[in-house]
């Protein structure tokens, strides 16, 4: 009736993953009954849960990756604090466990922060930077996100029931096979990650259709905002990648559940063509989460040093050489695997290429803020400190790049400080910038800066502490995923990585508090001109949080960086355009197609991972159920009336029109 | 927005999914006109999705080529395939994207007798298909040839399934959709769930074409 499920699948015996499952199974209880006490919960279901509104989808990707990012650091914290006390000791976590934290950590971090954090970006941002009101598909944009929440559910899911994989957060096989891990972690991981998989599958597609076919009367190609440029290379590279890693873990799940015999050593199975199909996606995976990172970057060094973006079309072109090349370094995973030293050099080529059009950007981002009237303000010092740890990521990824060095090299630490130091130090930090440059336009106030630096500096200094020492340990032969070790020379490296850990812990309480105190201290810092940052692109023309459709009028665009043309336009006629005329507009429905298919992809997915067949039936009736009510569906829009339109929008008028003239009577000051 | 100049009158750039009758009928969606109609994003939309797809498919080809020799002792796709079965489901799936383009004709002329019975062929020819494969899969299990028996097997299974299970997830698509044009007529938005479809049924031919030369014409050859 249940399949492999028994009351043995909660680890009574194991103190640890039980606290932490209780921990988690009762603050979510606890949060349910506090939103239904207050009251909130038909709010919640009513503009977020059933929301087809990009932006508020948005906001919960960004929210779904910052409390990931807690638990995916948790694992970190666990697994530095094990390897500290693992000196010629067992330490505290057995190596079944510690084989799941790991996995864990990774999967977490990779999948369910920096995906969602980066996705969460990219719906906030692209269709307000495209001038447009929603993204191509709306309902499919609340199914991608429901779907990569399933997925995190089912993750954490293994924390109380049953367990996790052990086999790292690619699972390569034979270890992952049936035959080397039976337990249910595995198919944990393999169904969590097809079902957020297809998830991001349907957002990639949303957002290529989106900026392909979706922009602004005048929005050409080369006037396209970077970070919109790059959104539609990472979501090129999820079309053409996701589609790969979702046969690959197919294949590894029909090796596990019907004797299928792709990876195992029998039969003529093949592990190694393992590695090469899941780096195909993987290799390009990296780019997907560091090209829209890059486009951040490029929207906020242009801001804070109130120029355009230094050599447009170069980032343009170097963004797309990116894109491809991505697909073309596979092999550089594991140059170990013999396939002679032809094929390797011509990865190892490949690889090292791909450090020139990065480095076209690096530089772009340099001469933009030369000559400029540089603001540090957070986002900046992200930026800044981004290209700086970026950079010394980079060079130790060429170095990994040269065959011989990574025969050496490979699976050390060294190779875990590579990508930290390029993960955290790109697509984190750029993360975090986004964030803090964006948060003012999603919720009408901006984040405290005086805490926001000390969180900087509490992460930067952290970071360092953490993986710079993990650089020597890979070069003192110290391996990765140690559960313990004995040699004397690699302690006192291992215990900085530790306290390295515990700083960054500290940066992240740093930056709970700067949110809390912000939210607490919002009225004084409401943000009523929607610009706060001097803005150069279209989201900074919409009011601060944007009304549902962003634009009343369509924005006509004129030129690169059309918001900063029409300031520069109103500032010289000294007034805004005169008001246009308010028609009524159709938006579309908020439909709960999203989080009913997410409730049907959890239950198919626990039901497969525990074997319990009339439950995957059950699931899947009710997918295509749910599938069958939405197409029936006759009234997919509904009409917000010209007034409300006008009213709306006037206000957003007139706090331009009070700034203007502020601005107006502070230069007059400034020539007289 | 305060910088807008156009003309506001009648909101000509609709973004897609309002009032396609009202877009810019000339908006190609590639910057001048603004957001291209409803019918353009839907369609690129899916295509995007096609190409997905294709590219997933790929993946499971490259497996098939890499194990395709890999029989570890079992049988070999000379001895296991029947071309004369192979030739039957390609006439089945041809004239089943045949059908559905009259479909599509008949979906244009708004006949609804004429394009549930086209659907109805398309959708009977497909099942028809879909039953010799499986006719084909039992036929290779029985003979001790199943998906276990050896890596080649499980790679010609699963690719050969999976085209298989699209077919069959269409097949509940062409249902729901024949449902659809009897409930609900032919509006706008039930014709581009049909244009969905048909491309999604030719593209499967495609695919078939693939596996037809790659994996039977060659497996029987060499």
């Amino acid at each position: 009736m249940l399949g492999k499920l028994t009351w043995d699948a909660i680890p009574f015996d194991q103190p640890i993953p039980l606290a932490a499952g209780a921990f988690v199974v009762f603050s979510m209880l606890g949060m349910v009954i506090f939103l239904a006490v207050r009251g909130y919960v038909p709010y919640l279901w009513r503009e977020w849960i059933t929301s087809v509104d990009h932006k508020h989808i948005g906001i919960m990707y960004c929210t779904l990756a910052m409390v990931m990012l807690l638990r995916g650091f948790i694992d970190a914290l666990m697994m530095r604090s094990q390897q500290a006390l693992a000196y010629r000791a067992p330490g505290y976590l057995p190596p079944e466990h510690y084989d799941q934290i790991f996995s864990a950590h990774g999967t977490i971090m990779i999948f369910f922060v920096a995906m969602p954090f980066v996705i969460g970006l990219m719906n906030f941002v692209v269709p307000l930077q495209l001038g447009v009101r929603d993204v191509a598909f709306p309902t499919l944009n609340s199914v991608g996100f429901w779907l990569t929440a399933a997925g995190a559910l089912l993750i954490n899911m293994s924390l109380v029931v049953g367990e996790f994989s052990r086999a790292g957060w690619l699972g390569f096989p034979p270890l992952s096979e049936l035959k080397y891990s039976p337990g249910v972690g595995v198919d944990y991981y393999l169904w969590a990650l097809q079902i957020s998989g297809v998830g991001t599958l349907m957002t990639g597609i949303n957002f290529v259709t989106t900026i392909l076919k979706m922009r602004a009367p005048g929005m050409s190609y080369t006037r396209m905002p970077m970070f919109c440029w790059t959104a539609l290379a990472s979501n090129l590279l999820i079309v053409a990648a996701f589609p790969v890693l979702t046969a690959t873990f197919a294949m590894l799940l029909l090796d596990r559940y019907c004797g299928f015999h792709f990876f195992t050593n029998e039969a003529g199975g093949n592990a190694m063509m393992y590695m090469n199909l899941i780096w195909i996606w993987g290799h390009p995976e990296v780019y997907i989460l560091v090209l829209p990172a890059f486009g951040v970057y490029s929207e906020v060094v242009a801001t804070f040093s109130s120029k355009p973006l230094f050599g447009y079309r170069s980032m343009v072109i170097a963004t797309m050489a990116i894109c491809l090349l991505a697909f073309m370094v596979w092999l550089h995973h594991f140059f170990t695997m013999g396939a002679g030293a032809d094929v390797n050099a011509i990865f190892g080529i490949a690889s090292m290429i791909i450090a020139v059009p990065t480095g076209v950007k690096v530089f772009n981002w340099l001469f933009t803020m030369y000559g400029g009237r540089v603001r540090f303000s957070v986002a900046m010092h992200w930026a800044i400190g981004f290209i700086i740890t970026f950079l010394i990521g980079g060079m130790t990824g060429v170095l990994l790049a040269v065959p011989p060095a990574d025969f050496v090299l490979h699976n050390s630490l060294f190779l875990v400080a590579h990508f930290h130091n390029v993960i955290i130090g790109g697509v984190l930090f750029g993360a975090f910038a986004g964030y803090t440059y964006w948060f003012p336009k999603a919720f009408g106030f901006t984040l405290d800066e005086r805490l926001g630096k000390i969180a900087f500096w509490l992460w930067i200094v952290g970071f360092y502490l953490a993986f710079m020492p993990l650089y020597v340990l890979g070069l003192l032969g110290m391996t990765r995923r140690m559960q313990h070790f004995d040699r004397p020379e690699w302690y006192p490296w291992v215990l900085a990585a530790g306290v390295g850990a515990l700083v960054i812990l500290c940066g992240i309480f740093v930056m709970i508090a700067q949110l809390v105190v912000s939210i607490r201290t919002r009225d004084q810092r409401r943000e009523p001109t929607g610009d706060p940052w001097d803005g150069r692109t279209l989201e900074w023309a919409t009011p601060s949080p944007p009304p549902e459709f962003n634009f009343a009028v369509l924005p006509n665009v004129k030129g690169e960086e059309p918001y900063w043309g029409m300031k520069q336009r109103a500032r010289e006629a000294t007034r805004l355009t005169p008001e246009p005329e308010y028609e009524p507009l159709h938006m579309p429905r908020n439909s709960p197609t999203g989080f009913v298919t997410a409730f049907f992809a959890v239950v198919t997915g626990f039901a497969l991972i525990w074997h319990i067949w009339w439950l995957v039936a059950l699931g899947l009736l009710g997918a295509y159920a749910t599938f069958v009510v939405f197409a029936w569906r006759d009234e997919s829009e509904f009409v917000i009336p010209a007034e409300e339109v006008a009213r709306i929008d006037r206000a957003n008028r007139a706090a331009r029109e009070a700034y203007l003239t502020q601005s107006q009577s502070q230069t007059q000051g400034q020539t007289i | 927005m305060s910088g807008a100049t156009i003309r506001a009158g009648h909101d000509p750039y609709r973004i897609g999914h309002r009032h396609p009758e009202l877009a810019a009928p000339d908006s190609t969606g590639h910057g001048e006109g603004g957001p291209a109609p409803q019918r353009i994003v839907v369609a690129y939309g899916f295509w995007i999705f096609l190409l997905s797809d294709i590219v997933m498919f790929s993946a499971f080809f490259a497996t098939y080529a890499v194990l395709h020799g890999n029989t570890a002792g079992g049988p070999t796709a000379q001895q296991l395939f029947d071309l004369r079965n192979t030739g039957l489901e390609t006439i089945f799936l041809l004239a089943s994207s045949f059908a559905c383009g009259i479909a599509s004709l008949a979906v244009e002329q708004r006949n609804q007798m004429f394009t549930q019975v086209a659907l109805l062929i398309t959708g009977l020819l497909g099942l028809g298909f879909l039953l010799l494969e499986l006719r084909e899969f039992h036929n290779f299990i029985l003979r001790g040839a199943g998906p276990g028996r050896s890596a080649f097997l499980t790679a010609f299974f699963t690719l050969v399934g999976c085209h298989g299970l699209h077919i069959t997830c269409g097949l509940l698509w062409l249902g729901t959709m024949m449902a659809q044009f009897l409930a609900k007529g032919f509006r706008p938005y039930v014709e581009r769930r049909f244009m969905c479809f048909s491309l999604f049924w030719h593209a499967l031919d495609i695919i078939w074409v693939a596996i037809f030369t790659l994996v039977y014409l060659i497996g029987k050859i060499t």
